[in-house]
């Protein structure tokens, strides 16, 4: 095969996968049969990708902030950078970049993995036949409480996220002795841009979206077994992680 | 009653189901047979609309189900039980949750009422003081009875079963086969069954249509089928020399009976 008729099938099979991604999309916006089964599949997804997930972010975004302090203090030597330089560069950082897109990475992992597998699970064991068999419509059953509980939970986890980076930066700063209290106060509240906390929450939105809506597309359309659920699952991952990268460069250029 | 006019379904190039056509009776148990990749799954999947056919009718009770709009087909299929080759159970939820979803989705009956008559449909399958159970703790056969109890649960006016033995005992497939006749007897349901077990196409073939090769290759009722003289009939229905003599020992007793004055 030539170097042009394999970037032509390439092309031809990202479109072929994007216009079925848009479909499936469209196709979640039908009425529900029942909206209080809905409405408890939806509480349920709330809890799966909050509750779920709410360990690892409290553990990352501990150490991303006490990490950065150290790092931080480490690159500025300089007698002429006030020490509470150390602590605007922590807010802003965790609030533009670290906790939205770091966390949301890791949660492309646990959750869009998750989305991912059970998606296919069901496909591969008929229980999406045995769901379409009985009048149910699939895709807003499965796929829409999916992303609309991931588009509420998700900016509230990274609003934690944020909340425990900054923390986290506080703790390693003023118990190593890196900087102050104090200073660390007075670089947490000097030249805020309330700005900076409303980027962070669109960031967490859009990826929210991307992480839930890639990994249901790549889930619900398993064919085979296990090996493609698998296989399914991983491509989800690293296709998110792609989409969020790319996103977060267009929101970047876009809105700053 | 369903209708099945020249049914024709390829998947890119290969042919899978070639101009097939019959009726299925309410009230009677429909078998549909034939060797694997003889187009059974397929041709139910058609039936049922998890596939699109390439030509031909589906009617169910005259109404043409090809061509219907979506609103209309998402309410015929509301009176459509299907109980899948591996149960299709949902795994998060338990044997009564699994039973009570179609209830919960479709009716507006109260908690006791759903418990009620998921309680009566347990009870039909003859599976009591499992309601807590999930699927994963359940046996081929109760996953089986399960599924047939949620299939059931909306008093459907048609059962798909696809083949309900697989992977079961012969003890277990005889009793999933009386309890799928006893209650196409005692709700006048229209069922189908792709299978190719052989106890269930002698013990509840009331009508059974034969596929070869994507092909309707004969047609008839299981009192018929013992004396079919079709080659690849015979082939698949008398496989060993066990079953080949059995047909031949039913053949002279029957014409032994016929000839004693």
């Amino acid at each position: 095969m030539t170097r042009t008729s394999t970037f032509e099938c390439s092309m031809i099979k990202f479109l072929e996968h994007f216009g079925s991604y848009l479909y499936m999309l469209k196709g979640m916006f039908t009425r529900p049969e029942n909206l209080r089964v809905y409405w408890k599949e939806f509480i349920h997804q709330c809890y799966d990708i909050g509750i779920g997930s709410i360990g690892i972010v409290f553990i990352i975004s501990l150490f991303l902030g006490a990490v950065t302090t150290v790092q931080t203090a480490y690159q500025l030597i300089s007698p002429l950078v006030q020490k509470y330089v150390i602590a605007q560069i922590i807010r802003d950082s965790t609030l533009l970049e670290l906790s939205p897109t770091v966390v949301c990475i890791v949660l492309a992992g646990v959750v869009g993995s998750k989305i991912a597998s059970e998606l296919g699970n069901m496909r591969v064991s008929e229980q999406i036949d045995a769901l379409e068999i009985m009048g149910i419509n699939t895709k807003t059953y499965l796929i829409a409480p999916k992303i609309v509980a991931a588009l509420l939970v998700i900016p509230c986890l990274i609003s934690i996220s944020m909340f425990l980076s900054i923390a986290g930066g506080y703790f390693a700063g003023t118990f190593t002795g890196i900087l102050s209290e104090q200073q660390f106060s007075q670089g947490l509240l000097k030249d805020f841009t309330t700005f900076n906390l409303t980027f962070g929450l669109i960031k967490a939105f859009t990826f929210a979206f991307i992480i839930t809506s890639i990994s249901a597309y790549f889930g619900y359309n398993v064919r085979g077994g296990a090996l493609e659920i698998g296989r399914a699952s991983t491509t989800s991952v690293v296709i998110s992680c792609i989409l969020i990268l790319f996103a977060d460069y267009g929101l970047a250029a876009l809105l700053l | 009653m369903i209708e099945i006019k020249h049914i024709k379904k390829s998947f890119s190039d290969k042919t899978v189901l070639q101009d097939i056509s019959c009726n299925m009776e309410s009230g009677k148990v429909n078998l549909i047979i034939g060797s694997s990749g003889s187009g059974k799954t397929v041709l139910m999947k058609c039936i049922v609309g998890l596939m699109n056919v390439d030509a031909g009718e589906i009617k169910y009770e005259g109404i043409d189900f090809v061509n219907m709009e979506e609103k209309d087909r998402k309410e015929l299929r509301t009176q459509i039980g299907m109980l899948f080759q591996g149960s299709a159970l949902f795994d998060s939820m338990t044997v009564e949750q699994n039973v009570m979803f179609p209830l919960d989705m479709f009716t507006r009956m109260n908690f006791s009422e759903k418990k009620k008559r998921i309680n009566a449909v347990l009870d039909e399958v003859n599976l009591k003081d499992s309601n807590n159970k999930f699927p994963a703790a359940l046996s081929g056969g109760m996953k089986k009875r399960v599924a047939l109890a949620r299939a059931i649960v909306l008093n459907p006016k048609y059962l798909f079963c696809d083949e309900p033995n697989s992977g079961l005992d012969p003890q277990t497939s005889l009793v999933i086969d009386k309890l799928i006749m006893q209650i196409t007897k005692e709700y006048n349901i229209t069922t189908i069954i792709n299978t190719h077990d052989m106890n269930t196409v002698m013990e509840s073939g009331d009508h059974i249509v034969y596929l070869h090769q994507g092909k309707k290759q004969w047609e008839g009722t299981n009192k018929e089928i013992i004396y079919n003289q079709d080659t690849y009939l015979n082939d698949f229905i008398f496989a060993s020399e066990f079953l080949q003599s059995a047909k031949q020992m039913k053949i002279q007793y029957a014409n032994a009976k016929t000839n004693t004055p």
